[in-house]
């Protein structure tokens, strides 16, 4: 059994795979630095030194295979965080290699590719949920600025939605539980990572002046536009699941 | 701003307006000018639920709720004795784009009571429309419901901010809308949406040739029925969704069981439920129409013109159909899987990519997601299924009911009662 500590990143992954075949290794598991305790102290530990062109390599070919939608399957796997994600990913990646003229993603009869579809399913699902559950707040510098702290680490893959939406004002998300956010100054849009976390204490003595009065249009707005007699809350909580309402202006 | 006033007129008017359940935005298209506000994709997003449930993409609001019309099912007709409110133009749009800034909306979903006459009402909802796009620079979603009777010049400048456009046809027959709204005509409500489907289809011509011809409605036209305010039955219903479809190109028909808001001997009583479970059967119906490949007259025919409540209207086909079946999954086609009860739009399509690789099995279907408790009885593997042994059986519908129950069972009791 080999280890292959790789450093955590989308590139220092396929890196990693990229030498699984290099080295023709049989018997691997890839673990990132972040992640690895040394319990099994017989394996031997190979540390891998990410390589971009070593992962475009990898990349490039797996695209002409399984197509650039492929590869965007893949990334959600990676973004899932799930403790079998680089498993998973290298099992797709052999598969392809072996077969390339199919795309052995839709092999759903295949147990590997049958738990990539799902996991990029619950990611996706989470990330159309966070294009509609952000709830920005205008500060008094004319800042909108939103907190999450989704399951999955989903905000690469929101960044473009909100880009396109939001040309003409000053914005930021920022995710508590990664500690990272994506800001928009009117010209750029790029991804921050902050020393220290930021400081939330007396958030709310930040706010723009109007920014109260929004809020509470919109909590009235909500409130009055539920019909009483058709009130179904399972359903509501199914749409909503409750882990989300701390986001939701009109749940506070 | 006076917020304090405007919070009492968006009570008033978001009140108002909420029975109205047109509010889909999808099939929207608008990309964001460089610098802009705003965009609507071809999937609008819903930011939330009201606690009964329904999505809310938009700010769904009307101008005003003085009407001078008296329609008996409506909570703003004249005779009904309830604070009236009306915005400005300006408040309506200040309201948006706060809203559309904050990622609470994904637009605008504005109607009206009518005052005055039906162009001095249209004429106010384009001037929203009109100031969003070109003052405000807003490229989210706008919907407009036209007003029976409204100008064509009205109506092509409401197709050119717009995204969408509707006109509620609300009672699904001329003899019910006779009873309930006797001011209002049927020809009134059609003539505007003949005109927005004629423009529709020159802007299609037009783009062939020249390729910056302005948008004219590109979400296309809705429309709404109440179900359950007079006595007219599914299939009637069905019919006239498909004649819209058919005719006047709308991309969608909405059904809302009437919810009893007044005392009028030609209405239900207040104490009446919602039909929760018959607007469900119709919207499943009309899923089959538009997704489906189900032609009206297969999902009811005039025997039976009201649809199964305890079925849906796909396994009630099924169930009517069993010569068609068993269907074998390996070799049918797409259509017919389709056709299969408990196997969706998305299993269906997995279903045909997976058999490429391999043979498949009940338990690959469970995993693909289908709903194998209901899906089983109709399907041949290649390795055989027992439970077809049950298909010619007379109790098939008992054993399918047995397993599953509607969440809109409870809600529906006493509507049963109705017919
Ligand atoms: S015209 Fe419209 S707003 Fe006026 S009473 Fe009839 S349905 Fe209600």
């Amino acid at each position: 059994m080999t280890t292959l500590l790789y450093d955590g990143s989308f590139d220092g992954l396929f890196t990693a795979i990229f030498e699984v075949f290099e080295y023709r290794y049989k018997d691997v598991e890839i673990v990132s630095r972040e992640r690895f305790y040394q319990e099994n102290i017989f394996a031997e530990i190979h540390e891998v030194i990410t390589q971009n062109e070593k992962a475009e390599r990898v990349l490039n070919k797996l695209e002409q295979n399984i197509g650039k939608s492929g590869i965007h399957e893949l990334l959600k796997v990676f973004l899932s965080e799930d403790i079998e994600l680089e498993q998973l990913i290298l099992s797709a990646v052999k598969q392809s290699i072996q077969h390339p003229d199919k795309n052995i993603l839709q092999n759903y009869a295949d147990h590997d590719m049958l738990k990539i579809s799902k996991i990029g399913k619950s990611v996706s699902r989470e990330r159309h949920r966070m294009t509609a559950f952000v709830r920005f707040e205008k500060m008094q510098d004319d800042v909108f600025f939103a907190k999450i702290d989704p399951d999955f680490n989903v905000l690469p893959l929101i960044r473009k939605h909100f880009k396109d939406r939001y040309q003409d004002q000053k914005w930021m998300i920022y995710d508590l539980k990664r500690n990272y956010g994506i800001l928009y100054d009117l010209e750029n849009c790029d991804f921050f990572y902050p020393d220290e976390k930021l400081d939330l204490q007396k958030y709310q003595q930040k706010f723009h002046d109007e920014e109260t009065q929004y809020q509470t249009l919109w909590q009235r707005y909500f409130t009055r536009t539920n019909i009483v007699e058709r009130k179904n809350l399972k359903l509501h909580i199914q749409h909503v699941p409750r882990r989300y309402w701390k986001y939701l202006t009109e749940k506070n | 701003m006076n917020f304090e006033r405007l919070k009492e007129k968006l009570e008033i008017l978001a009140d108002a307006a909420k029975y109205d359940v047109s509010c889909s935005s999808s099939g929207g298209s608008r990309k964001n000018k460089k610098g802009a506000l705003g965009d609507s994709s071809a999937s609008g997003i819903c930011h939330t639920y009201t606690e009964d449930g329904r999505c809310v993409s938009l700010l769904k609001i009307l101008l005003t709720n003085h009407c001078i019309y008296d329609c008996a099912y409506c909570v703003s007709r004249s005779s009904n004795d309830i604070k009236r409110a009306g915005f400005t133009v300006e408040e309506v749009v200040d309201l948006t784009i706060n809203f559309y800034r904050r990622n609470y909306i994904e637009g605008l979903f504005l109607s009206s009571g009518i005052f005055k006459n039906a162009d001095t009402t249209m004429e106010r909802l384009v001037r929203v429309a009109k100031k969003l796009r070109l003052e405000e620079n807003f490229n989210g979603y706008i919907h407009l419901k036209s007003i029976p009777g409204a100008s064509d010049e009205l109506m092509q400048e409401a197709a050119l901010y717009a995204d969408r456009l509707s006109i509620n046809i609300e009672i699904p027959t001329e003899s019910g809308l006779k009873l309930l709204a006797p001011e209002k005509n049927r020809q009134d409500m059609l003539n505007p949406m003949k005109y927005i489907q004629n423009g529709i289809s020159q802007y299609k011509d037009e783009k062939k040739i020249f390729r910056k011809v302005p948008k004219f409605a590109p979400a296309g036209q809705s429309t709404q029925m109440i179900v359950g305010a007079t006595n007219e039955n599914d299939l009637q219903i069905i019919k006239v969704a498909d004649h819209f479809y058919k005719n006047y190109n709308l991309k969608r028909v909405y059904y809302s069981g009437y919810v009893p808001v007044l005392e009028d001997n030609r209405l239900p009583a207040l104490t009446t439920a919602v039909p929760m479970l018959r607007e469900n059967r119709l919207y499943q119906s009309d899923w089959l129409m538009r997704f489906y490949g189900f032609k009206a007259e297969e999902i009811l025919d005039p025997n039976m013109p009201f649809l199964d409540l305890e079925v849906d209207p796909k396994l009630s086909w099924a169930l009517r159909h069993l010569h068609q079946f068993p269907i074998n999954l390996q070799t049918a086609d797409y259509q017919m899987i389709l056709r299969i009860p408990g196997i969706g739009v998305k299993t269906a399509q997995k279903i045909v990519s997976a058999r490429r690789f391999q043979v498949l099995t009940i338990e690959h279907l469970k995993k693909l997601g289908a709903a194998v408790n209901r899906a089983k009885y109709f399907i041949d593997f290649t390795a055989g299924n027992i439970h077809l042994r049950h298909l010619t059986d007379i109790n098939l519908r008992k054993l399918l009911i047995g397993g599953s129950t509607s969440k809109f069972q409870n809600q529906f009791s006493q509507q049963l009662t109705l017919f």
